[in-house]
Order: C-alpha cells, then structure tokens, then sequence
C-alpha cells in the first residue's frame, strides 16, 4: 500500500469536499438576505446601517426602499441594540464599512474624513429643507449629511390625571416638581424622565437660557442658571416622585401607557402609539423654563443620511442617497409619517403631511417650530458623555453641581482643543 | 472513585512488535508533523493575539482618535491621561470591591453546593444538572432578565413585589447610587451565573479523596462533620481551591456584561476597567490611543497580581507544595 493510498486525502475526497464546499458557498450567499433587490441593480452593491426604529413597520419600508432602487443592490443592516454608534464606529474602520449610513451631524466625522461632502447634491434643493437642519449640517459652508426626520420631544401627560390632581400644565422646573409631587400615588408616579436623564440633559440647558457651545464654540453651559437646575432636578430625583429603573427607556411609551406614570419626556415618534392606548386623554407640553433667563425648550433629535468618504463607490452611494432621500418624497414623507410621528425637514413634504396638520400632532409641531432646539455639529458624543458625567454626579450621586461642571469642562475643553484648536 | 492500591488490576498486555516499515510521507517526519499540527494554531495565534497585542501597544503612543493608523506621535500622554482619569482610577477601585466579594462567596458557595450534592443519595445528578444549568446561560441575558424583570424599579418588579408584602415601597434598584442597590443585582446574578461551574470543579475534587482517609480519621477519633472538613476535606481540596480561586480572580478581571448591562455606561459609578477601555476606545469616544494605554495598564496589573498570587498560594509548585 503507497502512503498515498493510506491517507484519508484521497482524490476523490478532495473533490467531494471541493464540492461541498461550493455547495455550501452557494447557499451561504442565498441565505443573506438584507433587503437586496433580486438582481435588479446594474452589479454595484452598496450597504447601508439602519438603527433599530422602535415602531412596527419601519424596517420593512426601509428594506422595501432600498428594494425599488435600480441602480445598485443595496443591502441593508439593521442594527439591534442600545450601542448602534459603537457598531457603526467599529465598522467605519474596517472594509466591510458601510457605503451609507444614518447618525447625527458630528463635526469628528468630518474632520477625520468618514463623511463625504453632499453639497452637490443638496444645494438644488437646499431652501426647500428646513434652514436649521442644514446649518446643523454644515461645516466650512459644506453640507455633509441629509437630514431625512426631526424629532421633536417633550413632555406627554395624562389629561386626567391633571385634572384629578388640581394641576396646571408645568411651566417652570419648580412647577414640574411640584406637579411630580402631587400626581404621585402608590400606584402612578409623577414624572419619568427616562432611567439614567440622559435624554433631558441638553433640554436643560436650552431651558435655562444657555447653549451647550456658544457661536465661538466655547463653553456655553456652565452657567449658575445651569447649576441652579441641576440642583433642582437633585430634589426631584430624591422626592420619590420621579419613575427609576422602569424597563423600559425614556423613548419607549410604555411607562405612560401602562400608567407607571402621569407625565414622560419622550418624543413625538411615539404620539400614534400613545394615542391609540389612552385616546384624547393625552397632552403636551414643551421643557418648562429653568431659572430666571429660563425659557421653554423642545430638543429636535433625528436622524441624517451620511455617505462614507472612505466607501467603496462614493458617487453610486450619493446617487443612491439622492434618490432616496431628496427625491423620492412619497417614500419620504412614508417613512416620516406612517408609523411613528416624525416631522419631515422638506418644508414641502411636511406641509403636505396630513397626519400631522390636526390634533395633538398638530400640537406637537407647533411645539417644534416655536420652541425647537437643534443638534450643534460641534456638539460630540465624548461632550454628551462628559454630560452624562455631570449628571451622573450631581444628580444621582448627589455631588456638587459647580464640581460635576467643572470636572466636565475639562474634558469638553480637551475635546474642543482637538477640534477647533 | 480512585483507589491508592493497584491490587488484583490486570496489566495490559504487552503491545505486539510490528514488524511493518515505518510510514514514508507524513508520518516519517515528526517535525513537519510538529508543524502541520500546530502551525495553524501558531497562525492564529499571532493574527489574533500578538500582532493585536503589538498593535495596541504601538497605538497607545499615538493620537488615534477615529483611527487605528496614527501618524501623530504623542509619547506617554494617553498614559499620563489614563492615569489622571477618574472613571478609570475608580473602576479599578469597583473591580477590588467586586473581586473581594465575589471570590471567596463564589469559592465558600460553590464548595458548599459541591459538598451538599456530594452527600446525596439520591438525584444526585438531577441536583448536579440544576446547579450547572445557569453556566449555559448567556451573561447579558442573564443580566437583563435581573435588571428588567427582576430588580426593575416598578410595582410589579420580583423584588420589588416581594419586599411590597411587607410594606415597604418601590426600590429604584440600579439608577440610584445611594444606596448602592447595584451591588445586590450585580452580584447575585454573578453569582447565580459562575457557582455551579466551580461547584462542579470542587465535586470532581471531592470525589477523588480517597475514602481510606476518612476512615482512618474516624479510626483516629476524628468527629464527622467540621474536624473532618477542617482537618482533611479541606486540606485535600488545596489544589482545586488554588486553582478555582485563580479562575474567579481572572473572571473577576473580565467582568465586563453584567456591568454594562446592568449599569450602563452613562453611570460614573460601578463601572469595571473593562468597561471604561471599551467606552474610551471602543465606544462613542473611539480613542484608540487612550484605550490602548489603558489596556496595557491594566495587563501589567494583572500580570502582577497574578504572579503574586503565585507566589503566596503556591500555585504552580505540583504535588510537593502540599
């Protein structure tokens, strides 16, 4: 017997393993699916990042978009979980990056080249977005991000709940806590303002008639009129009136829905849910004044459509966002109307959207354009997470305010140095 | 049950010489044999763990924010950053809290576990498989079922309706530092998760005492019970123990899910050195300088504690060190 003929490798294994191999290769590349079109694309391929919507219904359409465009097959990753940034971060230094994706406008994204310029593309239409939206977008006077919704969020409340308890509608942080204290039974807490406060972070400053950054981009939120805050939303946090450790986050309707609650900053995104679980008995009010220069604010959150620089095809993954995202308005105003409630930023789109022309989404819209507050590109998260510290410290943990603050400066100051110099 | 008497065992019999050539190919060289086996493993080893490890190291000396191909070389800074950085100083803080509970409860219950299914009669295995079960389940699913349906800060919470019977109001468990509930949630899921593991390392352990030692204590006076447990269980268990004690203090070191599921990142409290490298390096900050120094920061203090853990419980030293 020859060595050969003694080892398992035997030609005809190699071959059959060969073949299994193909076979596997053949299924494996059936079994992916993303949303991709079914060959109907000219042979690019282009993947988009999509982070989990909350509401019923949204990663079918955006699957169901991506399937009607004939240009390129475009798949899409729909990403589960609290940490999508961490997710979209990691994979924007690999090759398996995607060619388009949806964040918030961050200056770091531009200044380390992960952001293709979308002038072009955006000017023609440009006065027909809202103004805000593209400032917030733009750097040097180039537009890096397409913004597809606003998210307007504010406090909800239940009508009869007020009513039962003798209460107005808040109008000052002292107001609120007061109104916390009263609506708060055995059963119903006050207020929940989500587990951690993250979500009414920049609020507060907006309420107390600062900026996270002024025009020059220094330190706008250190003010006493801050500190003042942060030492009121320490009273609320230790009153027992304040919904903690709620399974579900400050975006999701349940803690209104399921009476956990009488008031809960969310956003406008959940108002149909909402509505269809307590009907008429539901109002809205925006984040009261804070301090004496206070004033009422409401946070417009969304998301933007980006074009990675450092993407495969750049000009296929800017037609595609072109397509989609300027002009393709019925899938526009679908996406921003069909499922949850989000304001669409074409001024054209959104005064064609009847679902949100009557009642509280009416409301809720006119909330956004007297008292909205828009992202800062020069806002990052490493500042939103030195918030996260202050309140962590000052409101959780009881620390001193002024110390919390000054503990933030610094890494705010660290950040701003890297980027503005 | 093994024996110390090799009586009355029948010896194999002798292997039969073969009178065959030796193989050509393959099997006629130990040394390609040598590499064909362990060369893929080699491989990995050094895409997967050098050449990484060699990286970081590399990459901490860099400004490397949103980038792990730095040109801006910056020396000890991200050292000199890591090092004044509060989270990071006070997760190595939260992880000496966390070990010195963790290890010994987890070492003092898995051996009682190991003892009280060691001296059943019956169901034996049904109590065994019970124990280990939760070792199968996932720490972040485990993580959120505690905090969620659990130790959740609502009505109908477990906790919270167990403590509602006798009176007392809702427990904000996790979000409120003061007082430090985190703890509870964190370490009995730990617990609940790794105990049955090393339960099951002690009972092996137990099982290969040889019985003749209890019989002669007994014949010697010895009382069952504590001085048998004191005097010769606990003795013959010293290698296990080292060994066990050297597992938790290294996944004590790793814990990373139940904290970031448990706490979030959003807490400037309770947070593990692994979880403030992920959220400086692999979070939204994504600086890969920073984390970096942090990790070769802490490998150093593991290293060394491991080493001295060495060498104050004699791990390592074989069969004389008893």
């Amino acid at each position: 017997m020859s060595a050969m003929s003694n080892n398992n490798w035997s030609r005809r294994s190699i071959f059959r393993a060969a073949a299994g191999m193909a076979a596997a290769g053949s299924l494996a590349a059936c079994g992916g699916n993303n949303g991709r079109g079914g060959g109907s694309g000219s042979g690019k391929n282009l993947n988009q990042y999509f982070h989990a919507y909350g509401e019923a219904g949204v990663e079918q359409a955006v699957k169901r978009y991506a399937k009607a465009y004939s240009k390129a097959n475009v798949s899409t990753q729909w990403i589960t979980g609290a940490d999508y940034e961490t997710k979209l971060f990691a994979a924007l230094l690999t090759k398996q990056a995607p060619d388009v994706f949806e964040f918030h406008p961050q200056i770091q994204l531009v200044k380390s080249g992960q952001v293709a310029d979308l002038t072009d593309i955006i000017s023609p239409v440009k006065d027909d977005f809202n103004a805000a939206d593209i400032a917030s977008h733009t750097v040097d006077g180039k537009i890096y991000g397409v913004r597809m919704i606003d998210d307007p969020q504010f406090f909800f409340y239940r009508k009869s709940m007020l009513e039962k308890a003798n209460v107005a509608v808040p109008t000052t942080l002292e107001e609120l806590i007061e109104a916390a204290a009263k609506l708060t039974t055995p059963k119903v807490k006050g207020l929940f303002l989500g587990n951690d406060l993250h979500a009414i972070e920049l609020p507060l400053v907006w309420s107390a008639g600062a900026e996270p950054l002024t025009a020059k981009n220094e330190i706008g939120y250190h003010t006493d009129e801050v500190v003042g805050g942060l030492r009121q939303l320490r009273k609320l946090f230790t009153s027992g009136h304040l919904l903690l450790d709620a399974p579900a986050d400050y975006w999701d309707p349940s803690a209104l829905n399921q009476g956990l609650c009488a008031m809960q900053f969310c956003g406008m995104w959940a108002m149909p849910v909402m509505q269809k679980a307590l009907g008429d008995d539901l109002g809205v009010f925006p984040f009261p004044k804070v301090g004496g220069k206070g004033r009422p604010s409401v946070y417009n959150g969304g998301w933007s459509m980006f074009v990675n620089a450092k993407g495969g095809d750049v000009d296929a993954a800017k037609e595609y966002v072109k397509w989609l995202w300027i002009d393709q308005k019925k899938y526009q105003e679908d996406f921003a109307t069909s499922y949850g409630f989000h304001i669409p930023p074409r001024k054209t789109i959104a005064a064609q959207a009847d679902k949100l022309k009557s009642g509280l989404a009416a409301e809720g819209v006119k909330l956004f354009n007297t008292y909205g507050y828009f992202d800062n590109i020069g806002w990052t998260q490493a500042m939103y997470s030195a918030w996260d510290g202050i309140i962590s410290d000052s409101v959780r943990k009881g620390g001193d305010p002024e110390a919390a603050l000054d503990a933030a400066d610094k890494k705010v100051n660290r950040e701003l140095k890297k980027l503005f110099g | 049950m093994s024996t110390t008497t090799t009586r009355g065992v029948a010896h194999p019999a002798p292997a039969k010489a073969s009178n065959a050539r030796p193989r050509r190919g393959l099997t006629a060289s130990n040394t390609l044999n040598f590499w064909l086996f362990t060369g893929p493993f080699l491989i990995g080893l050094v895409i997967f763990v050098f050449v990484p490890i060699g990286w970081s190291i590399w990459l901490s000396f860099f400004d490397a924010r949103f980038t792990v191909t730095p040109s801006h070389f910056i020396g000890f800074d991200n050292y000199r950053q890591m090092l004044t950085n509060s989270d990071f100083t006070g997760s190595l803080g939260t992880f000496t809290v966390f070990a010195a509970f963790i290890v010994p409860t987890t070492w003092a219950l898995s051996l009682s576990l190991a003892l009280l299914v060691h001296r059943l009669r019956f169901m034996r295995a049904f109590f065994r498989s019970v124990f280990f079960l939760p070792t199968a389940c996932s720490y972040v699913a485990a993580a959120l079922i505690w905090k969620m349906s659990m130790f959740n800060g609502v009505r109908f919470g477990l906790a919270n309706t167990i403590i509602g019977w006798f009176g007392a109001d809702n427990v904000a468990w996790v979000s409120n530092p003061n007082p430090p509930w985190y703890w509870l949630v964190i370490l009995t899921v730990r617990l609940w998760l790794q105990a049955g593991f090393y339960m099951i390392l002690f009972l092996a352990a137990l099982q290969n005492i040889p019985a003749e030692l209890y019989e002669a204590a007994a014949i010697d006076g010895a009382k069952p019970g504590w001085q048998t447990f004191r005097y010769i269980t606990l003795p013959q268990l010293r290698a296990t123990s080292t060994a066990v004690i050297l597992l938790l203090l290294v996944a004590a070191y790793q814990a990373f899910d139940e904290f970031y599921n448990i706490i979030t990142t959003r807490a400037t409290w309770g947070q593990t050195p692994l979880m403030v490298l992920y959220k400086t390096a692999l979070g939204a900050n994504q600086d890969y300088g920073s984390g970096s120094a942090g990790a070769v920061i802490l490998t150093v203090l593991i290293c060394a504690v491991t080493l001295l853990q060495g060498k104050f419980m004699g791990f390592g030293r074989g069969e004389e060190s008893k």
